[in-house]
């Protein structure tokens, strides 16, 4: 219950942070209309069978819900700093509602980032079956789950000072690898690696609006492992962490 | 050797979990920390302290005696190497999980983008027995400025607000370390005020500070530490008595300074020109002494103890100190 009243006021910290509600949801949406409101009526990127519209809307989505995600976990490291966990720790609120509270508020930002470059894309002649719609979203909401945990371990392993060159590079490099800019070629050194990646299959979350499209089971044991790996990751990071907190 | 004694101890052993009337029992803590270039600093080194309920206490010292260190781990937030706590017969991280501990910490700031009512609430949300918001922020003088981003506060009104973070749990325990650094004169008579009523009514308070008149005018008890050990514990008159000397300062040309050191009430005497200073452990007996013997003494002066010389003299250097 104190659980649930203290993400309240995460996600109230969150909507009011302006600096915060720009990154994740303004530049995101600036570079979508930059990019793909000239080219709007490319209707098969790359012989991917599909527009280009639609494949920049979930490339940008993955950047920016990527950024959310990982940002909401380093905002950890702000309080640790300010001592404010120190402050939490002394009361009854557990240390996993701490974190789920991050997490639930990392998503919902995180959605609310979709919602707006759906819209965004709608305005740019993006279509797809409702259904189509909703499975997209839950493959991301799904891909996201490594960099939610990655934020939180991060959040543990560096300082303030360290947090904005780290958090910058991290997710220029996903995206860059994971195909975010344009689109990975289906063979070669870059696809091989980008496939390993969990970004890769989130801008793969467009392949929904193909007949039959989606992951398969290679995608889903991807995001799987990583994670798995950024879990273990954070746990570890936080119990090197807590002699300290 | 019959099993009906073995059974009788193990009974009066077990003490009853909460509220048996236990306050806080600190027992052979000790704590030390890796230094950061080998080597290490020993922060507590075997300490006993109880606090009973309802009683105020003040863990008094100068910085690096230990005071942060043990309220650390009389919260949880640390684990001693060795020796026990016990916060209302648990251990600590229970009293705190049943929101029985309320605290202010040396160092925290505020987290930002809510106002300071809402962070307030949003303590008290935490709690399973709150006081009313309304009631803390006008306790601690924030009633006007509960509208207010926590990022835009001043440092003494900072401070104010992690006094209310700690009142509206509505605790048991409060504990405060070094609550008033921040606070300009004013902010440090109101903040005493506020503690005091709450002491009142009938909380357990242990604060830290290494003000001795702050410990005097605050607590029933001072707990004296210095370099990670207790050497004093008792009613702060005692402890003030302990190591409240005070100093008297005098005009006083052409006078031997061993006869000014052999006076009553005096322990050690120096001169600078035509000025002396008596370090006087009774500076009242010391001053009756000193009237009659030499009238032409003027610009005297009586001054407070000084704390941290105080300790100096009472626990000496802490490198020649035998290992405990």
């Amino acid at each position: 219950m104190s659980g649930l009243s203290y993400m309240r006021f995460e996600l109230l910290r969150s909507a009011r942070n302006r600096r915060y509600m720009f990154f994740a949801f303004g530049f995101p949406l600036v570079l979508y209309f930059a990019i793909a409101a000239p080219n709007r009526h490319t209707d098969n990127l790359n012989g991917s069978g599909i527009s280009l519209p639609l494949y920049y809307m979930v490339g940008l989505a993955s950047f920016g819900t990527m950024a959310t995600m990982i940002s909401a976990g380093t905002r950890i490291a702000g309080e640790r700093q300010a001592g404010w966990t120190r402050q939490l720790r002394i009361s009854p609120l557990s240390t996993r509602e701490y974190f789920r509270a991050k997490v639930v508020t990392a998503y919902v930002m995180a959605l609310l980032g979709l919602l707006l470059l759906y819209a965004a894309g709608l305005s740019l002649g993006v279509h797809m079956a409702f259904h189509r719609w909703l499975s997209m979203t839950g493959l991301m909401l799904a891909g996201l789950l490594p960099f939610a945990a990655l934020g939180v371990a991060i959040g543990h392993l560096l300082t303030v000072d360290s947090m904005g060159a780290a958090n910058g590079g991290i997710i220029s490099l996903f995206a860059f690898l994971g195909g975010t800019w344009f689109p990975l070629s289906h063979h070669g050194f870059f696809f091989q690696l980008g496939r390993l990646l969990p970004s890769y299959w989130l801008v793969q979350a467009s392949h929904v609006s193909l007949q039959g499209g989606g992951w398969g089971a290679r995608g889903w044991v991807t995001i799987a492992i990583w994670a798995l790996a950024m879990t273990v990751l954070a746990r570890v990071a936080y119990r090197r962490d807590t002699g300290r907190v | 050797m019959s099993i009906g004694q073995e059974n009788a101890q193990t009974a009066s052993s077990a003490g009853p979990m909460g509220d048996g009337g236990a306050g806080i029992e600190v027992r052979g803590l000790v704590k030390t920390f890796r230094a950061p270039h080998g080597g290490s600093v020993r922060a507590v080194r075997g300490i006993d302290v109880s606090v009973a309920p309802g009683e105020t206490v003040a863990l008094l010292g100068p910085n690096g005696a230990g005071k942060s260190t043990t309220i650390d781990m009389l919260l949880g937030l640390q684990a001693p190497d060795s020796g026990t706590v016990q916060v209302f017969g648990g251990p600590p991280r229970d009293a705190v999980d049943r929101g029985l501990v309320g605290g202010m910490l040396q160092t925290g700031t505020l987290i930002r983008d809510l106002s300071v009512r809402e962070l307030v609430e949003m303590m008290a949300s935490l709690y399973p027995n709150p006081r009313a918001v309304d009631e803390v922020l006008a306790r601690t003088g924030l009633a006007e400025l509960g509208d207010r981003r926590t990022q835009k506060l001043s440092g003494g009104q900072v401070q104010r607000a992690r006094f209310a973070l700690a009142l509206v749990s509505n605790p048991r325990l409060l504990v405060l370390d070094e609550p008033t650094v921040a606070l300009d004169v004013e902010g440090r008579r109101s903040f005493w005020a506020t503690m005091r009523e709450v002491a009142g009514e009938g909380t357990t308070v242990l604060f830290a500070t290494h003000y001795l008149e702050e410990a005097d005018a605050n607590a029933d008890r001072a707990v004296l530490m210095a370099h990670g050990r207790v050497v004093a514990d008792g009613p702060t008159t005692e402890i003030k008595a302990r190591v409240g000397l005070r100093t008297i300062r005098a005009t006083l040309p052409a006078i031997a300074i061993d006869e000014l050191a052999a006076l009553p009430g005096v322990l050690t005497a120096e001169r600078h020109g035509d000025a002396v200073t008596l370090r006087c452990p009774d500076s009242d007996q010391a001053i009756r002494a000193l009237l009659p013997a030499y009238p032409q003494a003027r610009d005297i002066e009586i001054a407070g103890a000084d704390l941290e010389e105080a300790f100096v003299q009472l626990t000496g250097d802490p490198d020649e100190e035998p290992d405990g």
